[in-house]
């Protein structure tokens, strides 16, 4: 089963990193989103109070909506996201979403899709429809399930191998460092494939609903109340939001994540509050509905099913949403263990085959084409990255279409990568573009600070923590990349002395 | 002798796709009716029984497709392949026809 392991990893490797890359990346989300839209202030504020304020400010811009809902990403979210539908008598261009600050006013911050943008990305892709994305996404993570499975049944030395780490031995080094990075993360990385794949599962398996569903829309209306505006009835003041608010949050005994209101100014006017993403385990929310116009609570809906919660907990366990910051830590350091063990699994299939070519000068095309994809996939998506957040910065704040400028830019760079590695011969292309990305992630705190006037001194003075850690993160990845950059270059110069007597033998 | 290993390379390849073959669509199609059967069979509510099964589903996946690759004799892995799908579909069809759905 090892050429299943090798190959297998191979052709879904360079997919499977950027998935873990990107997704590692989402652990830290609403950060990213925050720094990318530096307008907003990052102050706390109760939750009951936020979303009475925002219910406040959609009334007057909206008066005439059906229908409002307001969410709150959780206590790290750096605002609410508003969404209404207009009344019938709105003009068709009217808006329909706004996004606010936490004490209710509307943000008029740059425009982005921030930290968002690389969570989608690590399952719904760019630049291709959605649908087959989360199908080839999906594939990748079935073939690592059972990798990962395989890997386990067939591999005799596990403990051993657990233990062991041989630095600066060649090949063997790479294959220590894919054991390590694979072994010691495995439950993790276990865990992961397996949530993921049970996070999109009714796309790739529609057929358990069918089972008991003709109508699928009915499944959903069991599993997933979502409860249309009923009939008006007749006008009548909302009343206030900030207690109901308040009293689920009493409730449940944590934070409440989103709102929804029906027929607002209606007799017949319904409030729905969900519980916050981040105040349990479970990625299913629990939600009270309230009569609008007296404010009493008519009803719950509590997933509290079997199958229901070990979902939502599966779920949950994949997102992190509910990790405090030291979990969350943990989780961001294990994806990139992910990412490490990918990685050195795709060099390791070089490596390995280098010293059995013909002439290791000039190697046949296959073993050119993993090599120069190899190093356009590693180095080449953190390189994008940087980019992204540098685009952040660098664009015009008011370029029309900005948010999918910064996101072009990324795949830009990502190509550009791509093409210096065919270009060049690979270990210098291998030393270049490490060295381009140090320089990208280092210049971000730079050119973040000479764009927005928001220094790294000047932040960690502040108690501005989202910014300077940020920051720091930037620095990191440098000091990480210049690590590798060293580690290349001083490789690539022990081969040419190694192999200069035979240059001098052969005649010139 | 070169004709002979040339004549195992091809019968080692027939092999690996004979079982890549039922190690992907196959055991899709497998998994897919066990996963009705299973959705059927569980208790509780019938949103319940659904996202159990569907839970479920890649765990069943992932053992059928190391099977896959470890039994000894391809013929009779398809044999049985085909067969536990023959069955998981008749029953799901007679589940479905006695009991309905929503």
């Amino acid at each position: 089963m090892a050429w299943l392991h090798t190959w297998v990893g191979l052709v879904l490797g360079w997919l499977l990193y950027a998935i873990f890359v990107t997704g590692t990346s989402a652990y830290y989300q609403e950060e990213i989103t925050q720094w990318m839209t530096p307008e907003i202030g990052s102050a706390a504020v109760a939750s009951d109070k936020s979303f009475a304020a925002a219910a406040d400010w959609v009334q007057h811009k909206a008066p005439d909506a059906q229908e409002w809902s307001i969410f709150l990403a959780g206590k790290r979210a750096p605002g609410l996201q508003l969404y209404w539908t207009n009344g019938p008598d709105a003009p068709a261009d009217a808006p329909t979403e706004a996004r606010l600050d936490r004490q209710g006013r509307e943000v008029k911050a740059r425009e982005t899709q921030g930290g968002y943008f690389l969570y989608r990305f690590h399952y719904d892709l760019h630049y291709i429809n959605w649908y087959w994305a989360r199908w080839l996404v999906g594939i990748a993570a079935m073939a690592m399930l059972v990798a990962i499975l395989s890997g386990i049944i067939t591999h005799k030395k596990i403990i051993t191998d657990y233990f062991m780490l041989r630095l600066g031995k060649g090949q063997r080094s790479w294959l220590d460092v894919h054991n390590a990075s694979s072994v010691l993360f495995l439950p993790f990385v276990l865990m992961m494939t397996y949530t993921g794949l049970v996070s999109l599962a009714t796309h790739y398996m529609p057929w358990g609903i069918a089972a008991n569903y003709a109508d699928t829309e009915k499944f959903y209306a069991a599993a997933f109340p979502y409860p249309s505006p009923p009939e008006k009835t007749g006008a009548a003041k909302l009343a206030p939001i900030g207690p109901m608010v308040a009293a689920a949050e009493r409730n449940w005994g944590m934070a409440a994540g989103g709102v929804r209101v029906l027929n607002p100014g209606d007799r017949s006017a319904q409030v729905i509050v969900s519980s916050g993403v981040d105040g349990n385990m479970s990625a299913r929310p629990r939600s009270l509905t309230f009569d609008g116009a007296t404010g009493r609570l008519v009803s719950a809906h509590d997933p509290s099913g079997a199958a229901t919660a070990t979902e939502g907990v599966m779920i949950g366990l994949h997102a992190g949403r509910y990790a405090q910051p030291i979990l969350r830590g943990l989780y961001f350091l294990s994806g990139i263990a992910g990412c490490v063990m990918i990685a050195s699994g795709l060099i390791l299939w070089t490596v390995k085959r280098r010293p059995r070519l013909a002439d290791p000068d000039k190697p046949h095309f296959g073993f050119q084409l993993v090599e120069k994809l190899n190093i356009g996939a590693i180095v080449g998506l953190p390189l994008g990255i940087a980019i992204y957040f540098l685009a952040n910065r660098l664009l015009p704040v008011g370029l029309a279409g900005r948010g999918d400028w910064e996101i072009d830019s990324l795949f830009l760079a990502w190509l550009a990568a791509f093409i210096w590695a065919a270009v060049r011969p690979s270990p210098r292309a291998w030393a270049e573009t490490t060295a381009v990305t140090v320089l990208l992630f280092a210049a971000v705190p730079i050119v973040s600070a000479l764009t927005t006037g928001r220094n790294l001194f000047h932040s960690i003075a502040a108690g501005e923590w989202i910014f300077a850690g940020f920051d720091l993160a930037m620095l990191a990845l440098a000091a990480g990349f210049w690590t590798a950059h060293r580690r290349i270059v001083r490789r690539a110069r022990g081969a040419a002395e190694g192999r200069r007597p035979q240059r001098n033998t052969a005649p010139a | 002798m070169a004709k002979a290993a040339g004549k195992s390379v091809r019968a080692n390849r027939r092999d690996v796709a004979l079982r890549t073959v039922a190690a992907v669509p196959l055991n899709y199609a497998l998994t897919a009716l066990a996963t009705i059967f299973v959705a059927r069979i569980l208790p509780g509510s019938p949103a319940q029984a659904s996202i159990g099964a569907t839970t479920l589903c890649f765990a069943i996946f992932a053992v059928v497709a190391m099977l896959c690759f470890t039994v000894q004799s391809v013929g009779k892995l398809w044999l049985t392949m085909i067969g536990a799908g023959l069955a998981f579909a008749l029953a799901d069809w007679l589940l479905v026809l006695t009991g309905g759905r929503l």
